[in-house]
């Protein structure tokens, strides 16, 4: 992340940010489908990709394209593709893939109204549990959200900075609002940016072991090419990469794939507090909605009520331990989202009753407003 | 004798694959064009999808990579254009590539990337036992069609020509020198090249389809098979129940990764 804002000043929507951040970030591959609210991404990669010695395709499908990122990522190129809602749910396979395979690269979800087609034109978040569940059997996995096109260029480098420091596939969810609102973006010089590529394998290849078990759980895999002839598999496997059915081999893969990254979250997990210390209400939004969220916290402030904001920008991890420090401290959450309560669920759960838990939900595709959530906040003082 | 074991990884016999198989026909085939071929180990990656075929990478000593049902050629292409070095191979059977990963090949095709797929045509579904695929015959049997198969069944080789592969060919694992010469070419072929390939599966298809002996299956593709010149001069009648084999489709046209590159260097130099 850059530490102070120099640099470029643009004017930029989210997903142009998205797709700059994306450069910035050293991804060099790009494959996707075009789906709408997402494929201004696509558009400016398949511009400025092969401008800069990259590759863009476009697939003939969202399962493609996301096959295609694991394939060239496993070559040691950083990858991408990015797409909304219906196009998620078709990548889940391979995204499972990419966690069993512990195959870094980024996935992009910019929001729209679900289930099914729903509003491919209106925002929503509600593919937030998706991000976290879509793909079947035991993983984690990291979800980054952004509320600004500032804070989705940043994000976006994040996110492959994780991809790498983790070897997981790592998720950016943002909303329609975020991707297709034009604003102020400082695009940071070179030297500001912050980047981690993955490690690779020191020693002999005839010692080599891509899975071999670690104290960080983190596997260090070759890029395909460079003379360690290794298997990939979506099977459970050993250490050796081959499939296996030993009862205590797998055991040991399916508890690290959740151990590598639950065992750092400390470092992963990202939260913005604001105006927490004598607040009686807190507020938990993300995305658009914080940004309302915070709006509301300087009126609501203005007028006497002691209310704050805690706005993650990690949704996944889930931020467990922030949430009940917070939960010891005020009366209550107000939990606005545009879905039916899907964090609000995780809020409650980490809150332990020690506060309740109240959900501000709005799903007809229109955005929260700021005075939504004073009218609720108000209520709960 | 011929060393295959140089591109074998001996500690993962014995295969999976049941006695009778052609897979293992295929494999050696394959071992000994890449031989041929001098492709350097370290610069070939295998990549296959989900079925008995694709189980071959797990037994050959290069990069090898073992993806979703349906997916290999996506997951090959994203291999191929990251870094076109790479000498790719894809592996799969005719239910993965031509029923839940029909839409890659047809588009891989189209492309025309650089990719060689050895197509394994057992006309069933073997891994989950004995399903109808999309190149049953009809009246063929199967676990999911218990009266016979009513289903025409695609011409798989015929698809991929017609798509835009620069190469398309037949083989089958009765005619082994034959098979090991079109995998040879097909990997020389600059380009999306195709080699399907006949094998039995006496365990799944042949015991549903009074081919219970693997060696009546040996039979039933000696008799079918026909060298393509020889189909030409065939009648309609004659045709009958015969496949053709050999190279199908063998044209010279613009592949994929080239023209990606030479695209890089145009905006290279537009930039200077």
């Amino acid at each position: 992340m850059p530490n102070k804002r120099s640099g470029k000043i643009v004017m930029m929507q989210g997903n142009h940010a998205c797709s700059e951040g994306a450069i910035a970030a050293g991804c060099r591959f790009y494959a996707g489908y075009p789906i709408t609210p997402s494929s201004e991404i696509a558009e400016l990669l398949a511009r400025k990709l092969p401008a800069v010695g990259g590759k863009f395709i476009q697939m003939e499908d969202e399962i493609a394209a996301m096959g295609a990122i694991i394939g060239a990522s496993l070559t040691g190129v950083k990858s991408m593709t990015a797409t909304s809602g219906p196009g998620f749910s078709l990548k889940q396979e391979n995204i499972g893939y990419a966690c069993m395979a512990e195959v870094p690269c980024v996935v992009v979800n910019v929001q729209r109204g679900g289930p099914s087609t729903g509003m491919p034109t209106h925002p929503a978040q509600a593919d937030v549990q998706q991000a976290r569940w879509g793909t079947h059997g035991d993983h984690s996995i990291i979800v980054l959200t952004a509320s600004s096109a500032q804070e989705t260029f940043e994000q976006t480098i994040r996110a492959f900075n994780l991809a790498e420091t983790y070897m997981t596939p790592v998720i950016l969810i943002i909303d329609e609002i975020v991707g297709h609102t034009m604003e102020k973006v400082i695009l940071p010089d070179r030297e500001g940016i912050g980047i981690i590529n993955r490690k690779q394998p020191t020693i002999p290849p005839e010692q080599y072991l891509p899975y071999k078990k670690t104290k960080s759980c983190i596997p260090i895999l070759a890029n395909f090419g460079i003379g360690y002839r290794y298997h990939v598999t979506g099977l459970c496997h050993d250490e050796t990469g081959f499939p296996t059915n030993e009862p205590k081999e797998i055991e040991a893969l399916i508890t690290r794939l959740s151990e590598k990254i639950e065992r750092h979250r400390d470092k992963i997990i990202q939260c913005r507090l604001m105006m927490l210390d004598d607040a009686e209400v807190a507020i938990f939004a993300y995305g658009t909605v914080a940004r309302s969220a915070r709006r509301a916290v300087k009126d609501c402030r203005e007028q006497g009520v002691r209310v704050g904001l805690v706005e993650p920008t990690v949704l996944w991890p889930f931020p467990s331990e922030i949430v009940l420090d917070i939960a010891e401290a005020v009366d209550a959450f107000v939990v606005p989202e545009m879905n039916l309560g899907q964090m609000a669920r995780e809020v409650e759960l980490a809150a332990k009753c020690k506060a309740r838990v109240h959900r501000l939900s709005r799903v007809d595709g229109d955005p929260i407003t700021p005075d939504q959530i004073i009218y609720t906040v108000k209520g709960m003082v | 004798m011929f060393d295959y074991l140089k591109y074998i990884r001996e500690w993962n016999f014995p295969h999976i694959w049941c006695s009778g198989c052609g897979d293992g026909i295929v494999l050696k085939a394959l071992i000994r064009a890449v031989h041929k071929l001098g492709i350097s180990r370290d610069e070939a990656v295998m990549v296959s999808g989900i079925g008995c075929s694709s189980r071959t990478p797990g037994y050959v000593d290069i990069n090898t990579l073992h993806t979703t049902h349906g997916r290999a050629i996506a997951f090959a292409t994203g291999v191929k254009l990251a870094n076109p070095k790479l000498t790719v191979i894809v592996v799969t059977g005719d239910g993965d590539a031509t029923a839940i990963g029909g839409n890659h090949y047809i588009h891989a095709a189209r492309r025309n990337i650089d990719l060689t797929v050895l197509l394994y045509n057992n006309y069933i579904y073997g891994m989950t036992g004995g399903q109808v695929s999309p190149t049953t015959p009809i009246g063929g049997m199967a676990s999911t069609a218990p009266y016979g198969n009513l289903e025409p069944p695609f011409n798989i080789s015929g698809l991929a020509g017609a798509a835009g592969a620069s190469f398309v060919a037949r083989g089958d694992v009765y005619h082994v020198q034959k098979l090991e010469k079109l995998i040879t070419k097909a990997m020389q072929k600059k380009g999306f090249s195709v080699v399907e390939i006949l094998s039995p599966c006496p365990t799944a298809y042949g015991r549903r389809n009074k081919m219970a002996h693997p060696v009546q299956m040996m039979k039933w593709l000696k008799e079918i098979t026909v060298p393509v010149a020889k189909y030409e001069r065939m009648s309609p009648e004659e045709k009958k129940g015969k496949v053709r084999t050999g190279v199908i489709v063998d044209v010279d046209i613009p592949e994929y990764t080239e023209q990606y590159q030479k695209l890089i260097e145009r905006l290279r130099v537009e930039k200077q």
